[in-house]
């Protein structure tokens, strides 16, 4: 592929708009309060879209896109039975304590509901993880661009985190919000025309199902396996993800969706940013409309890809191969953008991969740098300062995160290995977070003990789950299986999900005990922060359309539409 | 916030429509066989168009409304 003048100039044109917002909102950074929280005054629909933007980072669009060739319509899972009623449950239920408490992030709102060292434990942890994940992506990115634009690796890492370090600098929150809406937008425009181009090619939505059953048949499964979500999953050796309703429902739609969407201070941050309590709990809800659809914008590709790849039909477009002779389906996305978009539309493409890799670092570094000065910085490193001190703290943090990323990012190309046992190790300890929030939030017994016990139960459960559980095909080691191999899942995904299930379900139990065990806090302290001792939020005051249940409702009644479309 | 988001999107959905559209008049013919024989560039840069004037719209009748408010406002004593 080689990019034209004119697909330069769409790039062009995009990286000087991010950069022109970021400078423009420069003036209005005054307090860190500016900085990290974006002074609490965005409309709810820019933080809505902002809320999705950030998680639709590379890994999204190029993992969901593989996902897609790998497992087909049932990743759409992710999406219709994880994502969703996590976002509406975050949004009715969570959402009041986490804003209701003016809570700066959320290891502040553990501070505020349990104490000093649960807060330490989950602020550390965060903080690693972003930017480790953050540089994880980057070394993707860096591949990718390297393919894609001819650029070198380093050459592509560092002008992508130039860019995100400028704008984030500059503008702080805001700047990265305001970014995410516009590389939103771009994202969409940027790869729906290649549904429409792919779907056409293989013979729309029915020649489609006819290649992918082909495609089901060949791996020794039902003809329906690629093409439905519910049916399939009766049992795991039914479908190509290897798992079964149950621990799909517990794994992924309860312990992980929720862990993560509920949690997560990278996605809520967005949340907290909005100018009323009502805009903050309509955010997840109005993300939540576009989030269901993405499933046509980022899986289907990958289905497309791998349809067209076995049936050899339409303008021949075929998946590479690995050098082990196995299908590469990271490059489902990239390589139908580069199969398809004539230049012009390709500069567009192009412009919409860059801007899914900058709005998922953009998430990763505002995240990190509130979490640092807020939770670890004004906590116990210097507690007393000038508002002033901490906006420069802030400012000097977003410039060591973006560092630290792009040493993480080298630090993966060069050790593989390490990358992996430090991604499993901080699995292990976000496995068992939303039992702690769950707890939190709607027991008003549970105790800082017993959550920093509970935290610690979970996790060593989680460990000792993988220690001694193995996907087929895999030999003992990183995978799992380093005490005892006794008992072999059929996918890695089953094994996650069965692991996450482990640590949701002994950090609920310890919690409980130890609680019960421990001496509660006085409730009065608890006000605000516990759903029996808060007084509930008139939403009556608002039109229909705008109330948060009412928005939940419609949400949740489209997604069980879309499941039973797709059973 | 002071900076209404929808301006700079429409600007840029503008440029990206108006580059798109007019690559689409003059470009040569047979960089389409790629994507099926359909001038994409012309159709979805025309899509573009429509959206970003359609974002710049809303953010100048916006702005005008908040204008005659305080205008308004500040009428009374």
């Amino acid at each position: 592929m080689h990019p034209q003048l004119i697909d330069w100039l769409c790039i062009a044109l995009y990286l000087a708009f991010v950069l022109a917002i970021g400078y423009g909102l420069k003036r209005y950074m005054k307090t860190s309060a500016d900085y990290f929280l974006s002074g609490r005054s965005i409309p709810g629909w820019v933080t809505g879209l902002a809320f999705i933007s950030a998680n639709l980072g590379a890994q999204e669009v190029i993992g969901m896109a593989a996902s897609g060739a790998k497992y087909g319509m049932a990743t759409s899972h992710f999406y219709w039975t994880g994502a969703i009623p996590a976002m509406v449950f975050l949004g009715v239920f969570m959402m009041p304590f986490y804003y209701g408490s003016r809570a700066r992030s959320v290891p502040e709102y553990l501070r505020l509901r349990f104490d000093e060292k649960t807060r330490a434990c989950n602020a550390i942890s965060f903080a690693c993880m972003t930017v480790l994940s953050s540089g994880i992506s980057m070394y993707a990115m860096g591949l990718l661009l390297n393919l894609l634009l001819g650029w070198s690796f380093d050459q592509s890492v560092l002008v992508c985190a130039a860019i995100v370090l400028a704008y984030i600098a500059l503008g702080g929150l805001t700047s990265a919000i305001y970014n995410e809406v516009l590389q939103f937008f771009l994202i969409v425009f940027g790869f729906a025309p290649l549904v429409y181009l792919g779907l056409k090619d293989v013979g729309g939505w029915d020649g489609l199902r006819a290649s992918l059953g082909k495609v089901a048949v060949s791996h020794g499964f039902a003809p329906g396996a690629w093409t439905q979500t519910w049916s399939i999953m009766g049992s795991a050796s039914d479908n190509p993800m290897g798992i079964e309703w149950f621990g799909l429902v517990m794994g992924l739609g309860f312990v992980l969706s929720f862990g993560y969407w509920c949690t997560d201070f990278l996605v809520v941050q967005r949340a907290m940013a909005a100018n009323s309590m009502s805009a903050a709990r309509r955010t997840p809800l109005v993300a939540a409309f576009p989030k269901m659809l993405f499933p046509f914008l980022v899986i289907l590709p990958g289905m497309i890809a791998i349809a067209s790849t076995q049936s050899a039909g339409g303008s021949g477009f075929t998946l590479p191969a690995k050098p082990d002779g196995g299908l590469n389906y990271d490059l489902a996305m990239p390589y139908m953008l580069a199969h398809y978009f004539p230049s012009g539309l390709l500069g567009l493409g192009l412009a919409a991969l860059l801007a899914s890799f900058m709005s998922g670092m953009a998430g990763n570094v505002t995240a990190f740098n509130t979490v640092w000065t807020y939770d670890i910085y004004q906590a116990y490193i210097r507690r007393e300062a000038s508002d002033r001190h901490y906006l420069t703290v802030g400012r000097l943090s977003t410039v060591v995160g973006v560092c630290l990323s792009v040493g993480a990012a080298y630090l993966a190309a060069r050790f593989n290995n390490i990358m992996d046992l430090l991604q499993l190790l901080f699995a292990f300890v976000n496995a068992p977070l939303f039992a702690t929030f769950l707890l939190g939030m709607f027991w008003k017994r549970a105790t800082g003990h017993g959550a920093f016990t509970g935290l610690l139960a979970g996790t060593f459960a989680a460990a000792l789950h993988h220690a001694l559980t193995l996907p087929r095909g895999s030999v003992p080691g990183v995978k799992g299986a380093w005490l005892h191999v006794a008992h072999v899942y059929p996918s890695e995904m089953a094994q996650n999900f069965w692991t996450s299930i482990a640590a949701f379900v002994a950090c609920l139990g310890v919690t409980i005990l130890v609680s019960l065990a421990t001496r509660a806090r006085p409730e009065e302290h608890l006000v605000g922060l516990v759903y029996s001792l808060t007084p509930r939020s008139a939403d009556e005051q608002q039109p229909w359309y705008a109330r948060p249940a009412v928005l939940g409702v419609i949400v949740l009644a489209i997604a069980a539409l879309l499941n039973v479309l797709f059973w | 916030m002071r900076l209404d988001i929808r301006l700079p999107i429409g600007a840029l959905f503008t440029l990206l429509g108006l580059l798109l559209t007019g690559y689409g008049i003059f470009s040569d013919p047979s960089i389409y066989r790629r994507s099926l024989g359909i001038n994409v560039n012309l159709y979805w840069g025309a899509v573009m168009l429509l959206f970003g004037i359609a974002m710049c719209g809303m953010a100048l009748a916006r702005r005008s409304r908040d204008r005659q408010a305080a205008a308004s406002r500040d009428e009374r004593p």
